[in-house]
């Protein structure tokens, strides 16, 4: 059974916001919209937004990790957010694993934004309907668009493509082979939801330098630091004295 | 929402244009709903960006329908004081009568009491070609407040420079080395790079004082001390040389590493290289007339005569007695005391982390050579079966830049970048079309005041790169013909000029008053001005009779910007989206590393409101001032209009060259060169609005000394000589300026005060000096740097407007390393005081340990004056929001009672970063309020009134 999600590769996140904007500016005007601003030009502006980059600090100066951390909606195989709403407007979809609202039924109780330990729902405050990612539904299906462009939009932005894709039960999946060989790891396991979406984390590349490859027979300072003979011209002890 | 399978909506179409939320310039497809914008997604098609798209390109929506947007022409109510924001609209007949008048008036009279200063440089070779035909030197662009150091320090050495010209070739490299703040430029494609390159297993490095950005997926942070990375390079230098790790066979052909220098100190030829004849006419490349000293013969030979392999070091005596050294010997002299322990006093950087440092760009450059099976043939007729490459890439930008010491310093960056063997080859530096150029390139500005004369044009370029004293643009006596004193004594290479002390001179009649000062996307009462406050005391400035000190102040721009509430007349822009428009080959274009790249906008919606493009503005201003080049023999219109211009122009009848280089010649068959094209226009549009001309391998490499490369070049008129360009280790352009302040030789002579400076800033080898703000500092009092860096989801700070990305930075904060913080007992969050000496703003305080400790920093140009950009007056912007600005003075004290800009000295390159301050917590019962605060800005007639809720549905209201 297929289980679509996104893979997202903090080794490479430079938190440049472009998944947040691309989602938004998609979604708000796609079937999923609209994802509404209040105060868009006055105090405190806050709208919708299925994703959002969130920068921390780990570690004290100078040992400082820098961690650019994009959030939206895991998908989880098991999401607490379906059980716990009245409607049955929060769904999880057998045929991909997306996990949906369905504007239609929600009430906006938000019992679904308590139960997700992920923080990932938010409510539509205009239209007092809860909205998360719909892993840009409204595009993946699409077969009036090109194969590469029926993915969600921030995988298509992202410029560090640290965005992957796919399904996450098809072990030869690109997802499934960063998972696997890449460290990839779920949010809070302990929660038991299974999330579809996973991270995976920093890598380092170092070189080691050995004092002995500073010692080379080809060091141009043999070449550079022979200085030039004296001319046979030149006076020397040959014309001084007899011994 | 339902379960939907799609919701393509039948009225959808898709047009492509380049993008301009940075100046990063990526492809883009525009999709349209009813003819509103739905969707702005990335060109696959496009060389750029290859599909993706920032934060700031997905956002063009909520620039294209901002509030703030400016609608219609506007002038200043009679009587109104400037920055009062009082106008009233007018139609653009009378906009451009009024301008045509006072033009004409001054364009007849004395030239340069017009100024055009423009926030944009992409656009200069038609802004600067209209200041030049109008016939004034006083025009530029803001490079010389952006990064002029970085552009001058590196074409100076290696004739190409990061950024547009040149970059890191991550795709080969195997080490990347990040120096200073550098993410705006460029954006995409870095990071598209930069991914890339770290998951082929690169090590990336970056030194910075703040780890953030492109810096968090470093795999090793190397915290530094703002201004000290001249001290670093000079120390990694010297290591290189001490160790041997440089490349010897690179340096000997490739650079002026093994010509003689004169060291004889009596000779009037000190500090030159010795030449086998006097050159016999003054031409802009370097003639082969250099010596080495050849190891095979023991004797000074030609260089680069065959057989011959010259000495780097060595102190030599020629037959008629001079005293002689290879410049190698000099440049290894200077960094002698260089060490690692000395640099490591200065930057806070361990000297074994020093050495580290040194020892992996070296060892990585030896041991990890690329050879790719390219033929090629160097300038001497030299054949070879590969190109090789040693896989050290840097990048570095406005961080080195933006100090006073930044010239010196990138000269150091470029010199450690060659002694690396890294010079336009694979995995190091690679250069971009139509660079490289000779050291320095062959514009030159007028060099007498007699350029300028009424009802003519200028008698030499508006910018230009002077190689020696006599190119200034001075006055008989020395002092400047420009306004903004670039190419003067005081700034000799200000090659892109001083548009930040613009303001300053022309309200103090510093050289001269002006009457009319036009600013076109610049926010030069904002964030893009030192001395914020005081410079919009100037703009509104009386003389004794009651008349502005600039009498006359048109400001161009998109967008309510505080900038154009002082303006006596407003000329509302477009947006990018709404314009024909042009990434040229005569400007700065988006060249690839294998082949010149040009591009063009074309409107994919109608302009709003009564906007009209800048570009449009300058033809019909051009026409009707009868500027040479828009009007026939006989005084009638040339053009009909931009894309008409566009189309048709050429830089002299019949030569061929004209703005855009693709699908020229009567039926679109030639590149580069050939007659107008009446289908161009239409040729770009259906090619993704960009032409791409890949270059044949072996002319994609080591273009400074490649034969065929050259000759392609000089074909096609993208240079005049094909001489090759060696890299200048040592620099003969600044010894000439240096022998000129010593009173030596045949050239001008600068006036006696500033002989000094002259002869201590321009020293042919580079050097370190602490800047000269710190030079006036007491670091006791003021114990802090303080720097900007630019979040990425507002490049180039034009978005404060923007709906969505200011949900992302509302406000700012001052990061303060914990530590620091605590010692002045500023907890998270708090109010603060930061002051300089020039002065103070109140602001909140942020913890972090992402900083090193004795630099404080901010996001740039998020606070926003309260009421502008048709922000609410309570907007976060403005109420919480800061600009660093305020702390940051245009001007030194100097000799005497004389002022000097805040600038290099030999550049002119505004000195943001070198601003020292202290913090302290604000008093209990202070407001919590952002100071200083300023009148409220009001929205202006014309605009759209904002909303206080925004549910954008990409479609057509029903």
């Amino acid at each position: 059974m297929t289980q679509l999600a996104l893979v997202i590769d903090l080794n490479v996140c430079v938190g440049c916001q472009a998944c947040v904007t691309s989602c938004k500016e998609w979604n708000t005007a796609g079937s999923a919209g609209p994802m509404v601003d209040q105060n868009p030009y006055g105090a405190d502006p806050t709208g919708t937004f299925f994703n959002r980059v969130q920068t921390f600090e780990v570690g004290e100066f100078p040992n400082t990790e820098t961690v650019h951390f994009p959030k939206s909606c895991l998908h989880c195989e098991d999401p607490p957010c379906v059980p716990v709403c009245p409607t049955g407007a929060s769904y999880k979809r057998k045929e991909d694993g997306i996990v949906l609202v369905d504007y239609d039924k929600c009430i906006g109780c938000k019992y679904c934004s308590w139960a997700c330990p992920y923080g990932a729902r938010e409510l539509d405050e205009q239209q007092q309907v809860m909205k998360k990612c719909t892993l840009c539904v409204d595009r993946i299906y699409d077969m009036s668009m090109t194969e590469d462009d029926r993915k969600p939009a921030c995988v298509k932005a992202c410029p560090t493509s640290a965005r992957l894709y796919g399904d996450i039960h098809d072990p030869e999946s690109a997802v499934s082979i960063a998972i696997r060989e890449s460290g990839g790891y779920p949010l809070m396991p302990e929660w038991g939801t299974h999330p579809a979406n996973h991270y995976l984390p920093r890598r380092k590349t170092r070189i080691k330098i050995h004092e002995d490859e500073l010692e080379r027979a080809d060091n141009p300072l043999k070449v550079d630091r022979q200085l030039p003979k004296p001319a046979m011209s030149e006076p020397t002890l040959d014309d001084v004295t007899t011994w | 929402m339902q379960d939907a399978k799609a919701t393509t909506s039948p009225l959808q179409e898709v047009k492509t244009t380049t993008c301009y939320m940075c100046a990063c310039r990526c492809g883009i497809r525009v999709h349209l709903r009813d003819g509103v914008v739905r969707y702005i997604d990335g060109n696959p098609d496009h060389p750029l960006n290859k599909g993706v798209i920032c934060a700031k390109g997905s956002s063009g929506i909520m620039k294209q329908y901002s509030p703030a947007r400016l609608l219609k022409p506007l002038k200043r109510k009679v009587g109104a004081e400037r920055g009062a924001g009082d106008f009233e609209e007018i139609e653009w007949e009378e906009a451009y009568a009024t301008l045509a008048e006072r033009l004409g008036k001054i364009r007849a009279t004395d030239p340069k009491k017009f100024a055009l200063f423009t926030g944009r440089d992409q656009m200069q070779a038609l802004t600067g070609m209209f200041a030049r035909q109008f016939g004034t030197p006083n025009y530029a662009a803001h490079g010389g407040f952006c990064s002029v150091n970085m552009a001058a320090g590196m074409i100076y050495t290696i004739g190409g420079s990061f950024w547009e010209f040149g970059g890191p070739d991550l795709d080969r490299a195997k080490l990347f080395v990040m120096i200073g703040t550098a993410e705006d430029h460029h954006s995409n494609p870095l990071k598209i790079a930069l991914s890339k390159f770290k998951r082929d297993g690169g090590r990336f490095i970056s030194i910075n004082p703040v780890r953030t950005g492109y810096s968090a997926i470093a795999d090793e942070w190397v915290p530094i001390r703002p201004g000290t990375d001249g001290a670093l390079l000079l120390a990694v230098i010297h290591e290189i040389i001490a160790t041997g790790l440089y490349d010897r066979d690179f340096l000997v052909k490739y650079s002026n590493a093994g010509q003689l220098v004169n060291v004889s100190e009596s000779n009037d030829e000190f500090g030159f290289f010795v030449r086998t004849e006097v050159p016999t006419e003054e031409a802009c490349y370097e003639p082969q007339d250099k010596l080495w000293w050849d190891r095979n013969t023991n004797r000074a030979v030609v260089t680069h005569e065959a057989g011959a392999d010259p000495y780097l070091f060595g102190d030599f005596t020629l037959k008629d007695g001079t005293r002689v050294k290879p410049a190698f010997q000099l440049l290894q002299e200077r960094v002698k005391d260089y060490t690692p322990e000395w640099a490591s006093q200065i930057t806070g950087i361990a000297a074994e982390v020093i050495r580290q440092l040194a020892h992996e760009m070296g060892v990585t450059a030896r041991d990890q050579k690329i050879e790719l099976p390219i033929a090629w043939t160097d300038s001497w007729g030299n054949e070879h079966d590969t190109v090789t490459g040693n896989p050290v890439a840097f990048h570095a930008m406005r961080g080195l830049a933006a100090h006073s010491n930044g010239f010196q310093t990138i000269r150091a960056l470029a010199i450690l970048m060659s002694l690396l063997g890294t010079i336009d080859r694979p995995g190091g530096f690679r250069h971009k079309a139509p660079f490289p150029r000779p050291i320095p390139p062959c514009a030159r500005t007028p060099n007498d005041p007699r350029g300028v004369q009424p009802n003519r044009p200028l008698d030499g370029m508006p910018l230009g790169w002077p190689s020696d004293p006599d190119d200034l643009f001075v006055n008989d006596d020395g002092s400047p013909v420009r306004l903004d004193k670039a190419f003067s004594w005081e700034y000799p290479l200000s090659v892109h000029g001083l548009m930040h002390n613009a303001i300053t001179n022309a309200w103090r009649g510093d050289p001269y008053r002006i009457d009319t000062l036009l600013i076109f996307m610049a926010n030069m009462s904002w964030n893009s001005t030192m001395n914020t406050a005081e410079v919009r005391q100037m703009l509104n400035d009386k003389d004794e009779n009651g008349e502005f000190k600039i009498p006359f102040l048109v400001v161009c721009d998109a967008f309510h910007s505080e900038m154009t509430a002082y303006a006596d007349l407003i000329l509302p822009d477009t947006t990018y989206l709404e314009r024909h428009d042009v990434m040229s080959m005569l400007d700065r274009p988006i060249s690839e590393f294998d082949g010149p790249v040009d591009s063009v906008r074309i409107p994919v919606v109608p302009v709003s409101g009564d906007c009209k493009p800048f570009q449009e503005v300058l033809i019909e201003l051009g026409t009707r001032l009868k500027l040479p080049a828009f009007v026939t023999k006989e005084g009638e219109r040339k053009f009909r209009d931009y894309p008409d211009f566009i189309v048709n122009y050429e830089t002299e009848p019949g030569s061929g060259i004209g703005f855009l280089a693709g699908w020229r010649g009567k039926g679109g068959e030639k590149s580069l060169r050939g007659e107008p094209n009446p289908n161009q226009w239409e040729m770009y549009q259906k090619n993704n609005c960009v032409f791409h001309y890949e270059l044949p391998k072996s002319y994609q490499y080591m273009r400074n000394w490649n034969k065929g490369y050259l000759e392609w070049s000089q074909r096609n008129r993208i240079t005049r000589y094909g001489e090759p360009i060696l890299i200048h280790l040592y620099s003969e352009v600044l010894q000439r300026f240096r022998t000129a302040a010593q009173g030596k030789g045949l050239t001008r002579k600068p006036p006696e005060h500033l002989r000094k400076r002259i002869e201590t800033y321009f020293d042919p080898l580079p050097f370190y000096y602490d800047s000269l703000e710190a030079q006036v500092t007491d670091k006791h009092k003021y114990p802090l740097a303080a720097v900007t860096q630019r979040p990425m989801a507002m490049y180039h700070s034009w978005d404060s407007q923007n709906a969505w990305l200011r949900q992302i930075h509302t406000h700012n904060y001052l990061y303060v390393n914990t530590l620091t913080a605590r010692q002045q007992g500023i907890a998270d969050g708090d109010w603060i005081w930061v002051e300089s000496q020039w002065g103070k703003v109140r602001c909140m305080a942020r913890h972090s340990e992402a900083v090193e400790p004795g630099t404080v920093w901010t996001w740039n140009a998020i606070g926003k004056a309260a009421g502008a950009w048709n922000l609410t007056p309570d907007a976060n912007e403005s109420q919480k929001g800061f600009l660093l600005n305020h702390l940051i003075s245009e001007e030194l004290p100097s000799v005497g009672s004389t002022r000097i800009s805040n600038s290099d000295p030999i550049t002119g390159q505004a000195a943001w970063y070198d601003v020292r301050v202290k913090i302290s917590k604000a008093e209990a019962g202070e407001p919590e309020q952002t100071s200083p605060q300023f009148a409220v800005m009001k929205p202006y007639p014309g605009m759209k009134t904002r909303s206080s809720i925004l549910a954008f549905l990409g479609a057509k209201p029903k």
